[in-house]
């Protein structure tokens, strides 16, 4: 199976007459079996259409001409108007919503995320690409047109999840290489605060069938990888994870940000150097290079096998 | 009407050139600006954006089939087309 | 973005917080009028935007204008850490009876603010945590539900604080909770909080950041403060390089090929996106190659914008070459990022074969993208050449 999504994921584009939304639009309608995008939200632009996906001025006239709920929603709408457009989603039923906007405010995030806790949604981002399970679907821009994202990935064991989006492409390509494919592929959002942390999804691949082990791409800032290795403790260890962390030059710069605004070091904790040392404890492995990933995945498949 | 930048060149037949309607029209269409109106009211090429051409085929699209031409230079002018 | 102690102390009055009186000067006269104003003793601190004033000698204490004039003239020349101060901070000396702590920032993994207190200030928080972790409150609060002055007296309470000090304290530390989200703070922070002889609080020292992205929506606050448009407020100053890497960014919307931050190497790094920079850099240092600077490209910048960016690379002193790298892109395209690439050398007088040491962007368009670069004799990679392989080949190409 797979995690989030499956060939049956109803979503909204929200912002989809927006110049990169068009692409997006396409490309997620092209791969796989064909996403079901069965509606996009732009105010103002009500009874247009892109790539033959009808267009709303609000998401209960989407839900309406839908006929009942909709699953989730990619929102790609400009940072400012960002939140009401999340809280519109989650107040019209969407469960799960992908927010591909950067440079979204700390305070509106929060905001966000605690809306969509109080009405058992979900939020993946922001600042991220999205979803995808290899040859079924993908919710977001994640790995491109959908010719480029069947070269990148392909279905199969592993678990992705990333807080960059271009390296969940690089990473799954890579394994992809090597015969490993991908059960779902999650960019989880580079930003300081983001819907979905690696513990928080941790669960949802636990519980699935076609995932035997998780890679996940970190870097400096900020304390997900810790409630990982804590998880990890506090779960029984059930998914042999390989991790990959990128930015170890930030550790002599304490106090700039590079890469991701969740990059910024505030704290001895938020150091790269400090992060492996956690995951490691954890029993998580840390590749010092992506193309040692798949033998080390490998070889821990191996281990829980003989085990 | 031939204007060559390093990568990419544009060719626009000279009858189609003095057509307002289709300077109006590759105007509109071109993402990366690569045509203009110019002062007689006939198609323009903005010098500085030719190499910004991004390949969508949407100007050959936007006048009479075969009057607008791409030309890749980085492989011996081969013509875009669809 | 770090604000200035009075500016901090600024937001913090306009909150409705009282502060002890005194106020910014910029010369050793304006020091003088300030301590005038406040009467009777007062404390010069340097306004740098690092710690360590005190044992650098950035704070100094006067009974007599004069005297403060005196000293702000020479703190006003004194360099702490690498920072000329902006100014000084002239303020009355307050007869504290007892400091205290009050703090918000976020809690990444909560994804809620966190209120902090403590009935020991004037230290470092972190360690009063860390040894007297007792004397430290905490309480998240909801960033959607209005926030009550109940959720504030809790934490008070919780480290014993009881009477008219829990009364007094209270709306103090609601206004800090309250001004931490309506300002966009990443950090607000009293400390010391003062309780005077007679029972009254007072902001001492306060410090504030705001959140970067948020910057837009405090305009005017940030007008009224003297804050400018172009003051990044980063751990490092910008250098011209970096300045000027902005403005290759700014030239037009599409797209990001900018984030440049300055190293002193002789490899010109062009590189994205986020992720991959960061891995690419940590690479080519990996491999002994000695990086000019860091940068980003990324979501589908122009051929303008890549070529501005690859030309100020090429033309920092000491670049020998540039290594143009990306993790496989999707939505930056790999031959508009060669087309920029190859005229930055033409343009600049160069073979692009010979300043080019790699190119190695697999990924959207990399049929078209392979094309330019045979014809220009560059040599290129594609995905089967890993990000540390094609950062162990740029490294190599140019030798340290």
């Amino acid at each position: 199976m797979s995690i989030l999504v499956d060939a049956g994921t109803t979503f909204i584009v929200q912002g989809i007459t927006g110049r990169e939304a068009v692409n997006l639009t396409r490309e997620c309608l092209d791969y796989g079996v064909g996403a079901s995008i069965v509606g996009g939200v732009t105010p103002g632009r009500k009874g247009r259409d892109v790539h033959g996906v009808p267009v709303f001025d609000t998401v209960a006239q989407a839900v309406e001409h839908h006929g009942g709920p909709i699953d989730g929603s990619v929102v790609t709408v400009p940072p400012a108007f960002t939140k009401d457009a999340v809280f519109e989603a989650i107040a019209g039923g969407v469960k799960l919503v992908v927010i591909v906007t950067e440079r979204i405010p700390r305070a509106d995030v929060a905001a966000m995320v605690e809306f969509a806790a109080m009405h058992d949604a979900r939020i993946i981002g922001p600042n991220c690409l999205g979803i995808i399970v290899p040859d079924v679907i993908k919710m977001g821009g994640i790995g491109g047109p959908a010719k480029d994202a069947a070269k990148a990935y392909s279905p199969g064991p592993v678990g992705v999840m990333s807080r960059s989006g271009g390296m969940t492409t690089e990473i799954s390509s890579t394994l992809t290489a090597a015969g490993l494919g991908q059960s779902t592929a999650v960019s989880i959002g580079g930003d300081a605060i983001i819907g979905s942390t690696y513990a928080e999804l941790m669960a949802l691949f636990a519980a699935d069938g076609q995932t035997e082990a998780i890679v996940i791409y970190t870097e400096p800032g900020g304390r997900m990888e810790a409630q990982l290795a804590q998880w990890v403790a506090e779960n029984g260890d059930p998914l042999p994870i390989v991790a990959f962390m990128a930015g170890r030059f930030m550790d002599e710069m304490p106090g700039m940000s590079f890469g991701h605004a969740g990059t910024i070091v505030e704290g001895k904790e938020d150091t790269a150097s400090e992060k492996i040392a956690r995951l490691a404890a954890a029993g998580i492995v840390v590749a010092e290079r992506i193309e040692e990933i798949p033998d080390l995945v490998r070889s821990k498949l191996a281990e829980r096998t003989a085990a | 009407m031939r204007q060559d930048a390093l990568f990419i060149g544009i060719e626009v037949d000279d009858e189609i050139a003095r057509n307002k309607e289709v300077a109006v029209k590759l105007a509109e269409v071109c993402p990366v600006d690569i045509y203009a109106q110019g002062e007689d009211g006939g198609v323009r090429i903005v010098d500085a954006n030719v190499d910004e051409c991004v390949l969508c085929e949407l100007c050959l699209d936007a006048a009479p089939n075969g009057t607008v031409r791409v030309l890749k230079l980085y492989e011996d002018g081969a013509v875009l087309s669809h | 973005m770090r604000f200035y102690e009075y500016e901090s102390k600024e937001i913090v009055r306009r909150a409705g917080i009282p502060t002890s009186k005194g106020g910014f000067a910029k010369t050793a006269q304006e020091a003088r009028a300030r301590a005038e104003e406040v009467g009777g003793p007062v404390v010069i601190k340097s306004q740098v935007l690092t710690g360590g004033r005190m044992k650098a000698g950035g704070v100094q204490f006067a009974d007599a204008p004069d005297e403060a004039a005196e000293h702000a003239a020479r703190i006003l020349e004194l360099e702490i850490n690498g920072h000329m101060p902006r100014g000084v901070l002239v303020d009355g000396r307050v007869e504290v009876a007892q400091e205290y702590y009050a703090g918000v920032v976020w809690d990444g993994l909560r994804k809620q603010p966190v209120m902090l207190f403590s009935d020991m200030g004037g230290i470092d928080i972190e360690e009063v945590a860390e040894r007297h972790p007792d004397h430290v409150g905490r309480g998240h609060f909801s960033n959607v539900l209005p926030f009550s002055d109940f959720q504030a007296k809790q934490v008070i309470a919780s480290v014993g604080v009881t009477g008219r000090a829990l009364t007094r304290l209270t709306p103090i530390l609601t206004r800090l909770a309250r001004l931490f989200v309506q300002r966009d703070m990443t950090l607000a922070e009293i400390n010391p909080l003062a309780q005077l002889a007679d029972g009254s609080f007072v902001a001492v020292d306060a410090h504030m950041e705001m959140e970067n992205e948020a910057r837009g929506r405090h305009a005017e606050l940030l007008a009224d403060l003297g804050v400018g448009e172009e003051e990044t407020r980063e751990a490092r100053e910008a250098t011209p390089f970096e300045i000027a890497g902005e403005e290759v960014d700014a030239q037009d919307h599409r797209g990001v090929a900018g984030n440049v931050t300055e190293f002193d190497g002789n490899l010109g790094l062009v590189i994205g996106a986020g992720g991959g920079s960061l891995t690419l850099f940590d690479a080519v240092r990996a491999h002994g190659g000695k990086p000019a600077n860091y940068c980003e490209i990324g979501g589908n910048p122009s051929v303008a914008k890549a070529c501005g960016l690859a030309k100020l690379v090429l033309q920092k002193p000491g670049v020998e070459k540039i290594a143009v790298m990306m993790s496989i892109v999707s939505n930056t395209r790999v031959d508009i990022v060669a087309r920029g690439v190859i005229k930055a050398c033409v343009e600049l007088g160069y073979e692009p074969a010979d300043k080019i040491a790699i190119f190695r962007i697999p990924g959207a368009w990399e049929e078209e993208g392979f094309k330019i670069l045979e014809r220009y004799g560059v040599p290129y990679a594609d995905r089967t050449v890993s990000l540390n392989e094609a950062a162990k080949r740029a490294a190599e190409a140019v030798p340290a």
